[in-house]
């Protein structure tokens, strides 16, 4: 399984080359992988089927005990086929969609990279593994969103999903950490049977909460939902992609994957169902304030999150049963309405409802596939939507209780599900030609309509055939999440049952909102929902991160002042009082006492760094003063070369020099100190500085008073030659025993550089008030960045 | 530019110079004092003398490269040495060995720490030159005149 996900990664890292080599046609060829990918996760399904999992561990790093293990039962299975097989569909798609933008190699990146990490995710057995994965995705598909990066839209929408989804991942990160602890155990699959103790565990509800938050804010629940509808901005694809098989459903996918250790509890099932109930309702409705295709889909999405959080929240057979049923069934209508919206947008240039029809002749594939979704998603039968629908409605007449409020709520829901469903797939193609387009209306090319066609088909299929999947597939997904396995039977007709009366009255009331769909998303009723529902968490959000940014600015204009004599007197006071004072908390005085011989060059040498400090303490010239404090420098380069330490007096040698290079460069252009501060100012600032002399002094002189231990240092010099092969052990350490370290620590100077270029890049703010000292404040903060690095 | 006739024509003779005695640092690091964080400073300054006398524009053509691309190209050698293991079923950034036996070098013992050295190396030279750089591009005629 290692291979399959790394492979997809190194699709990407391929694909802008592929693209270079074959053009349009690259997206056939890329598709072959996630093809690729989706057949060997197939092969394994008559062993999942049979009850089975596969567990693959790799140990990259033993000492860190986080191996990349992957676990498949059946719940991942059924994640992983959707992620590759629809993956594979959307690559293909996009070659199409994206022929004529001139960075389709760099959206392939992105979107294999999105694949990887979704299929990684689902896969993973270990929890940090699976965080990586879930974080990564975030991060691509914040890349994805922003993908149109010159819009100003685009660009709030990709941030909005990056701060929601970001900030649950981190809520989640808390969340699995105490999980982990709590059950002893990093891996998942080793933690399905803990769950009477993990819920017995006083952290348990500490643990529902951070790890529902991480679900929820990625899963776009209540009120987290507004990042999913603003997500559309990015491309058709994308949104194809992120709503149907990957991203919103990673959230879901948690819930399941956890459902063994953490569900089954009166708090479990009464947040999931609420949140989950109201999400689903909520946004059913929503979804008709719109004409805009995608927007209706988007908040359609919604919907389905919540009803898939609904039915984990009950818990019960018949709510699994229905909930991984309907998660194959969305997917496939899902992925196939937004494609087609795609080219619907392509071929007429707009995505209106309101301005389309007739586009039956026009565009006949398109048609097909995207009448056999929309049906599929209004439940209309044969199709397997139907089949979702009905064991829906089974599960909420299963229930003991509250049964008949899950069922009237999901009643109302696949209402509105119906009259969009129909809006969606039908009322685009039947009917006038009714506007005049931008565009010519004009069939898509063969790479953008066997996306939807396919997944049409496959609906139609599963719907004319469910016993296709209903034993194999969808039966070991459940006992996946339940652990406990039961048969899936699924069926298009069971008789007059009441499931099947509910269909009927969802059909005509679904109806009857097609039909007046005009008048009623006009009315006052939905221009109330939609304003306390629609926009206003969103509204909410951004008015917080506004808020939240000029607060920061507000905070930095008065800490940032730009006179770096006030950022040093900052950061040496914040020493001074967190460890001076952490250290007289801590009662620990120290007497100072010395032994041993001073010889005469320390004492020479004591005298030169003493001597170096008060020139440039005294002089007036700042070049002088930086030359002074270099003597101070070399002289300490000179104790740690004799005090046996000359790779350290290398260094610090080196940098000496680099630094006062780099400060002269940057100095020579400074006007000279004035030395006209008043006297209250240099007292303070000779306060600072004599304190932290103290501190500096005290803590030296607790130092050598402890005594050392050996033990390690013992260990790394007899090791050195015998295991890393090398006699300089300074450099041993850094290469080989703590090469991680390392590698950690060149990452960070390669960022920090980064992070200059960056800021020297940024264009200087205009401020009138400050234009006098702009410059001056400029050049030194140069001179603060060359320093401390 | 500083114009210092002392300082450019010492420039010439300790720049090569320079270059050398880092690489010499670089290769001696793993039996005696030295390695690539201090090889990579000694050749950042060999090539901060060089920007000081020659200036920033005839030391990007002489460089060749962006110093951007010398961070990439060092963390990538890092990783890379560190992924190596993985793929000769060790734990990741275990160091390999091995003995060459070359008509002309003599007996070689190689180590998969020297090419993590020179990641390193390449990190701090491009650290220290994309700082140069950048505060140039920022305030023109701060190192060039």
């Amino acid at each position: 399984m290692l291979v399959a996900v790394l492979s997809i990664f190194v699709g990407a890292a391929l694909a802008p080359l592929l693209v270079r080599l074959l053009g349009r046609a690259a997206g056939w060829v890329l598709g072959l992988l996630p093809l690729g990918v989706f057949v060997y996760f197939a092969q394994t399904l008559p062993q999942i089927a049979h009850g089975e999992s596969l567990r693959q561990t790799y140990e990259w790093l033993p000492l860190l005990e986080t191996p990349l293990s992957f676990y498949l039962d059946g719940l991942s299975l059924l994640f992983a086929l959707l992620v590759t097989g629809i993956g594979a569909l959307i690559v293909v798609y996009a070659g199409g969609y994206l022929a004529h933008h001139h960075q389709l190699g760099r959206f392939y990146v992105q979107l294999l990279s999105f694949m990887g990490a979704m299929l990684g995710l689902v896969v993973a057995d270990n929890v940090f593994v699976f965080f990586i994965f879930f974080e990564l995705t975030s991060l691509t598909s914040y890349l994805l969103i922003g993908f149109y990066h010159t819009e100003e839209g685009s660009r709030r929408a990709a941030r909005k999903a990056l701060i929601v989804t970001g900030g649950g991942g981190l809520a989640l990160l808390g969340g699995l950490v105490l999980l982990g602890g709590v059950a002893g155990t990093w891996e998942f699959s080793r933690m399905l049977d803990l769950g009477a103790s993990v819920q017995g565990h006083p952290y348990y509800l500490a643990i529902f909460i951070l790890v529902c938050a991480g679900a929820f804010t990625k899963s776009a629940q209540f009120p987290f939902h507004f990042w999913l509808p603003a997500a559309m901005a990015g491309p058709t694809p994308v949104s194809a992609y992120l709503h149907s098989a990957t991203m919103v459903k990673a959230g879901v996918f948690l819930l399941a994957r956890l459902h063994p250790v953490l569900g089954g509890t009166a708090l479990w099932t009464g947040t999931l169902g609420l949140f989950g109930g109201f999400t689903m309702l909520m946004s059913a409705w929503l979804a008709l304030r719109y004409t805009d295709l995608k927007q209706i889909l988007a908040y359609t999405t919604v919907m389905v999150l919540g009803l898939l959080t609904m039915l984990l929240g009950i818990g019960t057979e018949a709510a699994i049963t229905a909930m991984v049923t309907f998660t194959v069934v969305h997917a496939l209508y899902k992925g196939g309405l937004f494609m087609m919206a795609g080219n619907i947008d392509h071929g007429t240039g707009t995505r209106d409802l309101l301005e389309l029809g007739g586009l039956w002749a026009a565009m006949p594939w398109t048609m097909a596939g995207g009448v056999a979704t929309g049906l599929s998603m209004a439940g209309i039968p044969p199709l397997f939507g139907f089949i979702g629908k009905e064991v829906t409605y089974e599960a909420a007449l299963h229930m003991h209780t509250w049964g008949l409020l899950v069922l009237v709520a999901s009643v109302l829901a696949n209402v509105a599900l119906v009259g969009a469903g129909l809006l969606v797939g039908l009322t685009p193609f039947i009917g006038e030609v009714k506007g005049a387009f931008t565009r010519d209306p004009h069939e898509a090319t063969p790479s953008m309509w066997v996306g939807p066609l396919i997944l049409g088909i496959g609906g139609l299929a599963f719907g004319l055939y469910p016993s296709s999947i209903d034993h194999t597939l969808l039966q070991a997904a459940q006992a996946g999440i339940l652990q406990e396995s039961h048969e899936v039977h699924l069926a298009l007709w069971h008789g007059i049952t009441p499931a099947f009366i509910a269909s009927l009255v969802t059909f005509a009331l679904g109806g009857v909102v097609y039909a007046f769909w005009q008048g009623l998303r006009v009315s006052a009723f939905m221009e109330g929902v939609g304003a306390v529902f629609g926009w206003g968490p969103g509204e909410v959000f951004e008015r917080g991160l506004y808020g939240g940014v000029h607060l920061s600015g507000a905070i930095t204009r008065r800490v940032q002042n730009g006179q770096f004599r006030w950022y040093l007197c900052a950061t040496f006071l914040s020493l001074l009082v967190l460890v001076g004072g952490g250290m007289l908390a801590g009662g620990g005085g120290a007497e100072f006492s010395f032994s041993g011989e001073i010889r005469y060059y320390e004492v020479a040498l004591a005298t030169l760094i003493l001597l170096s400090i008060a020139a440039a303490v005294r002089t007036h010239d700042r070049f002088v003063a930086i030359l002074a404090l270099s003597v101070g420098g070399y002289g300490v380069a000179l104790v740690y070369l004799l005090f046996g330490a000359p790779d350290l007096a290398m260094t610090q040698f080196a940098v000496e020099t680099l630094t006062l290079i780099l400060l002269v460069i940057v100095i020579v252009h400074l006007p000279g100190i004035q030395g006209d501060e008043s006297i209250g100012v240099r007292l303070r600032d000779g306060l600072v500085a004599a304190g932290c002399g103290a501190l500096l002094t005290t803590i030296m002189s607790v130092v050598i008073q402890t005594s050392l231990d050996l033990r390690v240092s013992d260990y790394l010099a007899q090791k050195s030659y015998t295991e890393a092969e090398g006699h300089n052990i300074v450099n041993v350490i850094l290469v080989d025993f703590r090469g991680l370290d390392t590698m950690g620590e060149i990452t960070v100077l390669a960022i920090a550089a980064i992070g200059v270029y960056v800021l020297m890049r940024m264009p200087r703010q205009k401020k009138p008030s400050l234009a006098a000292g702009t410059s001056v404040a400029a050049s030194r903060s140069d001179a603060a960045e060359t320093e401390t690095d | 530019m500083f114009y210092s006739l002392i300082l450019r024509v010492a420039a010439r003779v300790l720049v090569p110079l320079l270059l050398l005695f880092s690489l010499f640092m670089l290769l001696r690091g793993h039996n005696l004092p030295g390695g690539g964080f201090v090889g990579g400073l000694v050749a950042a300054s060999a090539f901060v003398l060089y920007v000081l006398t020659a200036g920033v524009h005839e030391s990007r053509r002489v460089l060749r490269v962006e110093p951007h691309t010398l961070l990439g190209v060092g963390l990538a050698l890092a990783y890379g040495t560190g992924v190596l293991a993985l793929l000769f079923g060790k734990p990741f950034l275990t160091s390999l060995w091995v003995d060459l036996h070359l008509p002309v070098l003599g007996d070689l013992h190689l180590g998969s720490t020297l090419p993590f050295d020179i990641g390193v190396m390449l990190v701090v030279v491009g650290t220290a030159l994309l700082m140069v750089f950048s505060v140039e591009d920022r305030l023109p005629g701060l190192v060039e005149e």
